[in-house]
C-alpha cells in the first residue's frame, strides 16, 4: 500500500500482494508463539520428553539431539524449513511423528467439514435468497428468527440436543463416534449424520443472513428499478436481472462459509468426540504436546486465511468497481 | 414487536445478573458439596437433578452464571480499554506506529479466535490470569477495528486542530463534540463484543481450556455434565440453555439500540 504511490496503479496485483504478505505474518505469529513460549517459560522439551526421572546426561544429550542448544531464531527457521517440506517435528505426548498424527485427522476433519459443506450451502443460500425474494413474508420473518436463535446458541447445545432427540430418545445414531471406522460407508454415514447436521444448524444462520443482504443489495440497483418500471415481470427480474449479477457475492459467501466451518468443526468434534483435527488439537492442549498444537494451529490458520483471501480475491476480480484503483480507501 | 422484544431481553438480562449477584443467596446448597445421590433426576435432586457427584446442579448454575458473565465483563473492560488506546495512538502517531499497530493487528485478527486462544493457552498454560489475558488480546483487536476510523475521524477535524491552536483543553471537545457522536457505535460495538465474550468464554470452558474444576462457569458446567446426556439426563443442556438466555437478551438489548440510534450496520 505505501509503495502504491510511486509505481502504475494495480489494485490486484497490490491486494495480492499485501494479502499474501498479511497471511504470511498471521501464519509466523501463530508458530513462532509456540517456540517464544517455551523458551521464556521454566522447563523445555527434553524435559517433557523424559519426565522428571531423567538423569541430566540424558537430558543434554537428546538437547543435543533436538537442536535446544541452538539459539531460537535458529530453532525456528529449522522447524520452518522442516514444515514448508511437511515435517513438524516429534509429538511431545507419543514420540511420533506429528505428520504422521496429524494426517488421519485431518482427513476426517476435511471428510466432516466437506460433508457439512454439501448440505450446508444449498440449504442456506437457498433459503437466503428466498427470503431476499420474499422479503417480509412470514417466510423471511421465520428465517429472521431462526437466525437470531442459532446466532445466540453455543454451538455444543445444538450438539447434545440432536443427541438427546436422535441417538438417546429415539436410537436411530450413535452418540458418539467411537463406533468402528473401518466399517464402510454404512458405518459412516451413521457416524457423520448428527455431526453433519449439528454444522449445519449453527452454520446457516450466518450463511442465509449473508446471502438475503447480498440479494436485496441487487434487488436494490438502479437496474432492477430500471427494469420494473418498463414492466418486466417479477419473475424475469428475477432471474435474468438480480441473479446473475448476485452470483459473485454468493460465491465469496460460499468460500467464506467454508472456512467458517472449518473453525466450528472444533466444538462438534468435542461433541461428538469425532476422531479430526479439532479434538486432536484440543486434547494436545491438555496434554501440552506443543509440537501438535503448534502444527494444528497452523493448518487451521493456513486453511480459514487462504479461504477469506479468496473470498475477497474473487469480489475484486469479478466487481469491475473494486479492480479500478480507490486513493486512500484501501485498508 | 420490537418493544416487547426489547422489555423482554432487558427483564431476562436482569434476572441472570440478579441471579449471578444473589447466587451466595438463592442458591440451596454450596456449589461444591454433595447432596444427592449421582445423577438424581430433578424434582429428587433438587430442581434441576443433580451431577455425576450428587451437587446441586441448580447451585451450581447460578454459581456458573458468576463465572461467566463477571469473565465476559472483565475481558471486554479490558479490550475496550486496551483497544481503544491503542486506536487513539495510531490516529495520533500516524507514521510507523500505525502501520505497525494495524500490521499487527490484522495479523492476530486473521486467525481464528478459538485456534489462537488454544495455541496460546497450550503454552502460557490455563489458569483465569492467562485466559482472561488472551481473550481480552484477542478481542481488543475487535474493538481496535471499530474504533479506529473513529478516531482518525477525531484527530483530523478542524475544531480539534483550532482548539489545540486556542490553547483550550482537548478533553472539552472530546466529550463534548466527539464522543457524543461516536458513543451509540461504540456502545452497540461494546454490547456485541459482551455477549460474543460469553460464547467465547464458554466454549474454551466447554473445551477444558476455560475455567478450571473444581470450580466451574457454564460452559465447564456442561463439559463436566456431557456423559450424562448419553444417559437420557438433560443436565448438560440447563447450562447451555442459559448461556443462550444471556446472549439472546444482551442481543435483544443492543438490537433495540442499534434501532433507536439508527447506527449503520456495520457492526459485526
Amino acid at each position: 500500500m505505501l509503495a502504491s504511490a510511486t509505481h502504475r496503479p494495480a489494485p490486484i496485483r497490490d491486494f495480492v500482494v499485501s494479502r499474501v504478505v498479511s497471511g504470511l505474518v498471521s501464519l509466523v505469529l501463530i508458530t513462532a508463539l509456540v517456540f517464544v513460549g517455551t523458551a521464556l517459560l521454566p522447563g523445555d522439551t527434553a524435559g517433557a520428553l523424559l519426565g522428571q526421572n531423567a538423569t541430566p546426561a540424558a537430558l543434554e544429550a537428546l538437547r543435543r539431539d533436538l537442536g535446544l542448544d541452538q539459539p531460537l531464531v535458529q530453532r525456528y527457521l529449522v522447524w520452518l524449513a522442516g514444515a514448508l517440506r511437511g515435517d513438524f517435528g516429534t509429538s511431545l505426548a507419543s514420540g511420533r511423528a506429528v505428520s504422521e498424527v496429524l494426517l488421519p485427522r485431518l482427513a476426517n476433519s476435511l471428510l466432516l467439514a466437506g460433508a457439512g459443506a454439501v448440505f450446508l450451502l444449498p440449504i442456506a443460500i437457498g433459503g437466503g435468497i428466498l427470503a431476499a425474494i420474499w422479503q417480509g413474508s412470514w417466510f423471511d420473518r421465520l428465517i429472521g428468527f431462526t437466525s437470531m436463535l442459532f446466532l445466540a446458541m453455543p454451538a455444543f447445545l445444538v450438539g447434545y440436543i440432536l443427541i438427546y432427540v436422535f441417538a438417546v430418545r429415539l436410537g436411530w445414531f450413535p452418540s458418539m463416534s467411537v463406533a468402528p471406522f473401518a466399517g464402510g460407508t454404512r458405518a459412516w454415514a451413521q457416524i457423520l449424520t448428527l455431526p453433519v447436521i449439528s454444522l449445519v444448524i449453527i452454520g446457516q444462520a450466518h450463511t442465509m443472513k449473508l446471502t438475503r443482504t447480498a440479494i436485496l443489495s441487487v434487488l436494490a440497483s438502479d437496474y432492477v428499478l430500471m427494469a420494473e418500471i418498463k414492466g418486466i415481470s417479477r419473475r424475469r427480474i428475477i432471474l435474468r436481472h438480480a441473479l446473475p449479477n448476485a452470483l459473485s457475492p454468493i460465491l465469496s459467501i460460499s468460500i467464506l462459509t467454508i472456512a467458517y466451518l472449518i473453525v466450528d468443526v472444533v466444538v462438534i468434534e468435542i461433541v461428538f468426540s469425532y476422531p479430526g483435527l479439532g479434538k486432536l488439537m484440543v486434547d494436545s492442549v491438555a496434554y501440552r504436546d506443543l509440537t501438535v498444537v503448534q502444527a494444528c494451529g497452523l493448518l487451521f490458520a493456513l486453511v480459514f486465511i487462504t479461504m477469506n483471501f479468496l473470498a475477497d480475491l474473487l469480489a475484486m476480480l469479478v466487481n469491475p468497481r473494486q479492480r479500478v484503483p480507490a486513493r486512500g480507501a484501501a485498508a | 414487536m420490537r418493544n416487547a422484544g426489547f422489555i423482554l431481553s432487558i427483564a431476562g438480562f436482569a434476572v441472570l445478573v440478579a441471579a449471578a449477584l444473589l447466587a451466595p443467596i438463592l442458591a440451596p446448597h454450596l456449589p461444591s458439596e454433595p447432596v444427592y445421590q449421582p445423577y438424581a433426576p430433578p424434582g429428587i435432586g433438587g430442581l434441576l437433578g443433580a451431577d455425576s457427584l450428587g451437587r446441586d446442579m441448580l447451585s451450581r448454575i447460578l454459581y456458573g452464571l458468576r463465572y461467566t458473565l463477571g469473565i465476559a465483563l472483565l475481558v471486554s473492560v479490558l479490550a475496550a480499554g486496551a483497544g481503544v488506546t491503542l486506536a487513539f495512538l495510531a490516529a495520533f502517531r500516524r507514521g510507523w506506529t500505525d502501520l505497525l499497530i494495524g500490521r499487527l493487528i490484522d495479523a492476530v485478527m486473521s486467525v481464528p479466535q478459538i485456534i489462537f486462544a488454544l495455541v496460546v493457552l497450550a503454552v502460557a498454560g490455563v489458569s483465569l490470569t492467562t485466559l482472561v489475558l488472551t481473550m481480552a488480546v484477542l478481542e481488543a483487536t475487535l474493538f481496535y477495528r471499530v474504533v479506529r476510523p473513529v478516531a482518525g475521524d477525531i484527530v483530523a477535524m478542524d475544531y480539534v486542530e483550532v482548539a489545540r491552536l486556542r490553547g483550550e483543553g482537548l478533553g472539552w471537545y472530546l466529550f463534548r463534540e466527539i464522543l457524543p457522536n461516536a458513543a451509540p457505535t461504540l456502545i452497540a460495538e461494546f454490547g456485541i463484543r459482551i455477549a460474543y465474550a460469553v460464547l467465547f468464554i464458554s466454549g474454551l470452558s466447554f473445551l477444558g481450556v476455560g475455567v478450571q474444576p473444581p470450580a466451574a462457569d457454564l460452559g465447564g458446567l456442561v463439559r463436566e455434565n456431557a456423559l450424562a446426556i448419553s444417559v437420557g439426563q438433560l443436565s448438560p443442556l440447563a447450562p447451555a440453555v442459559c448461556i443462550a438466555l444471556i446472549t439472546l437478551s444482551v442481543n435483544g438489548i443492543v438490537d433495540w439500540f442499534i434501532h433507536k440510534y439508527s447506527i449503520r450496520a456495520e457492526l459485526g
